[in-house]
């Protein structure tokens, strides 16, 4: 399989990917690969199909969120490419002390986090979206009045300007003692 | 004939009676008061570790009782009472208290430490000492110490001590990395220890022309055995402390005993086979605590940590101070050049473990162990009383030069917990190593910390790499699905850590509210 990829991947656009995302050409050609196995059609994209057929994936809850990233860019495409593929993935990336860390930086880490909860895309975390993930993260053997308490507590905590919601600035305050550059971080096999 | 009619007497003694319990009583009384009065001379436990302070009253306090008793004495620490009293309580309190995650996403570097690392040094260690013995630079009678006797000393010197590296390590809060990678490495050595201790002695016994190829094959297999054996034994007895404990509801106060007597006995249960009995503690600890807690009172909990801690903290004083006392007897066979020798081998082949395998273990790892990192980890290599135990446990008769061995290992012990536990604070502010906060996680952090957990196992998912998020991902389903529906008297369903946190921090709301607001209730 290794073979087939790297005959379909051109030179030039192994440069601009490693350009774009920071990856270097063994570890692109590898993801290509990987690509290519997960792409049933052949068609050189990826359906949210593609994603859920992962089984660890389909059963993680947070599955569906994690594969809708992946379209975040533009919602109403419902087909991946292989560089918008390794855009996502890019965010992955270990944090390089005096490199240029575009994708991966602490903040573009934390902002990926962020659009997890962020249905709406209006740059807030509402009280109903975060009550969202904590059901599918806690599951349902929980009452709906202990989650609904734990979510109020948890805006109430990191709410500074009294709107009932975080947003993306309370959210990275609120972080500000976790290592997300470990938390998020992936080391890609070369 | 007029029999000696006995009166009954208004007072008598009779001490022998109570001798034993007494004498030890006296003895956690004196290591007590000694801990307590360092703690009152502030200035003295800011220059030394409290683990040189106990030893140097031990050492006194030998000094007073041959004075006094003028026998040769061997001071109350046995390698019996050792690792079947005063070993246990600590070990079970540092693998209870184990931050598994931590634990966990370090463990390769911490294996590749305990195991190679620790093999390299008892090789290298025993090969460099024996190889100076052939020269005479010992003298010319121990010339002839056999290659195997040293190996048997490498094996116990080699080894990094859990107890003085948590008794130093506590100190100086190192980073959590750091910190976690020297202590997992001085836990899970044992087992190496163990199997290379007992190979060589079987083997000097034997004597080396009788040792023929499979007996060094069935050490290498005995490893596996030891290792694994001790590991299942503890993981075993941790999952049934979580079972017992579902039905204790109804007897809250013996819920404490069920903790401390069911990791006892794995323990014990590893040393009858001679498998490992400190990974047999530290793994039965991992595993119990989180089933345990889930299921018994807050205050059965309250007692559970308190008294881990004072039985561990004691039997920490008390090791130091008999290391002390054992200091002094007359059984000693001073050696100059072997003495120095061993130092210089064991800090030297430390540091050069330590860039080789941190070189090989740095390939792997998303955290690379920096330059700084590197030498805390050589300089956090210290030996204690397991080595001291292990060298008391060789037989005279066999090893001719046990009596040199074990003052080695006592300058050994006394040169890595006095200079290098000294050293080692005021080097870590030098070098300026990240050193750790103290922290409860709050809300927040608790579920974006797991929402990014979740997140990162499912891109390994998809980069269909078995990372170690993949690999929690999977334990905790499995965990959730078939274990803790069996374990837990109350099972909540999935991430009790989000209602642990939760229920934390209401709390503590409600009593800080109780606190301000006391006229109110």
């Amino acid at each position: 399989m290794g073979n087939r990829s790297s005959l379909m991947l051109r030179e030039e656009e192994i440069a601009q990917i490693q350009q774009e995302t920071g990856f270097t050409p063994n570890q692109i050609e590898r993801l290509y690969s990987r690509f290519t196995s997960l792409d049933r059609g052949d068609c050189g994209t990826l359906s949210r199909d593609d994603f859920l057929r992962i089984p660890e994936l389909a059963i993680n809850p947070l599955g569906e969120r994690i594969v809708n990233s992946f379209f975040q860019d533009d919602m109403y495409n419902d087909r991946v490419n292989f560089r918008q593929f390794m855009n996502v993935l890019a965010h992955f990336r270990p944090v390089k002390k005096n490199k240029d860390n575009r994708l991966n930086s602490r903040e573009a880490k934390l902002k990926f986090a962020f659009k997890m909860y962020d249905l709406d895309n209006d740059d807030l975390i509402s009280r109903d979206e975060l009550l969202a993930i904590l059901h599918m993260m806690v599951g349902a053997n929980i009452s709906e009045e202990q989650l609904t308490s734990i979510a109020e507590r948890t805006i109430l905590e990191a709410d500074e300007d009294g709107d009932q919601m975080i947003s993306f600035e309370e959210f990275c305050k609120a972080l500000q003692r976790t290592d997300v550059e470990q938390k998020m971080s992936i080391r890609f096999l070369n | 004939s007029e029999a000696e009619v006995k009166h009954f007497e208004f007072a008598s003694i009779e001490f022998h009676r109570v001798e034993t319990p007494f004498i030890i009583g006296l003895w956690i009384f004196c290591a007590s008061l000694a801990k307590i009065g360092f703690h009152m001379a502030p200035k003295l436990s800011e220059i030394f570790p409290e683990s040189c302070l106990l030893i140097v009253v031990g050492v006194v306090i030998g000094v007073i009782l041959v004075h006094v008793t003028d026998s040769v004495h061997m001071s109350p620490l046995t390698p019996d009472t050792f690792f079947f009293y005063m070993l246990p309580p600590i070990i079970l309190d540092a693998g209870y208290f184990m931050p598994n995650r931590l634990f966990f996403d370090h463990l390769g570097t911490i294996l590749l430490f305990a195991v190679v690392g620790t093999i390299f040094n008892t090789l290298t260690i025993g090969a460099s000492l024996w190889a100076v013995t052939t020269t005479g630079l010992f003298g010319e009678e121990e010339k002839f110490i056999p290659a195997l006797d040293m190996f048997l000393f490498a094996a116990l010197i080699s080894a990094v001590d859990p107890v003085a590296v948590l008794a130093v390590f506590e100190e100086i809060h190192v980073n959590e990395i750091l910190y976690i990678v020297v202590f997992g490495e001085s836990l899970l050595n044992d087992a190496v220890t163990v199997v290379l201790y007992h190979m060589f002695e079987s083997y000097s016994e034997m004597g080396s022309d009788k040792i023929v190829y499979m007996d060094v094959v069935a050490g290498c297999g005995n490893f596996f055995v030891v290792a694994i054996g001790g590991t299942v034994i503890g993981v075993i007895w941790g999952f049934a402390t979580g079972f017992v404990t579902r039905f204790t509801h109804e007897v809250r106060v013996i819920e404490p005993i069920f903790i401390f007597v069911m990791a006892y006995l794995a323990y014990l249960c590893a040393e009858i086979f001679h498998m490992s009995g400190i990974l047999a503690i530290t793994f039965c600890g991992i595993t119990m605590k989180n089933y345990v807690e889930a299921n018994i009172s807050h205050k059965s909990h309250t007692t559970i940590k308190y008294t881990m801690k004072m039985l561990s903290s004691s039997s920490e004083t008390i090791i130091f101070m008999f290391l002390g006392v054992a200091t002094v007897n007359k059984l000693h066979t001073w050696n100059t050049w072997f003495v120095v020798l061993t130092i210089i081998f064991c800090s030297a082949y430390r540091a050069i473990g330590v860039i080789v395998l941190t070189a090989i273990a740095n390939r792997f790892r998303l955290h690379q162990l920096s330059k700084v990192e590197k030498f805390v980890m050589s300089y956090g290599g210290l030996r204690g009383a397991v080595a001291f135990a292990l060298v008391r446990l060789i037989n005279p008769k066999v090893v001719k030069y046990q009596s040199m061995f074990m003052t080695t290992t006592i300058a050994v012990v006394y040169f890595t917990v006095f200079f290098q536990g000294i050293t080692i604070k005021p080097l870590v502010k030098i070098l300026n190593v990240k050193t750790a906060e103290k922290r409860k996680p709050t809300m927040n952090e608790r579920i974006h910390e797991k929402l990014m957990d979740h997140l990162m196992a499912g891109v390994e998912d998809i980069l269909g790499h078995h990372g170690n998020y993949h690999v929690r991902d999977r334990f905790k389903r499995f965990d959730n699905k078939y274990i803790r529906p069996y374990l837990l008297r109350n099972y909540q369903g999935a991430e009790p850590k989000i209602l642990e946190t939760y229920s934390k921090l209401a709390m503590r709301d409600a009593m800080e509210f109780m606190r301000r607001n006391a006229s109110t209730i």
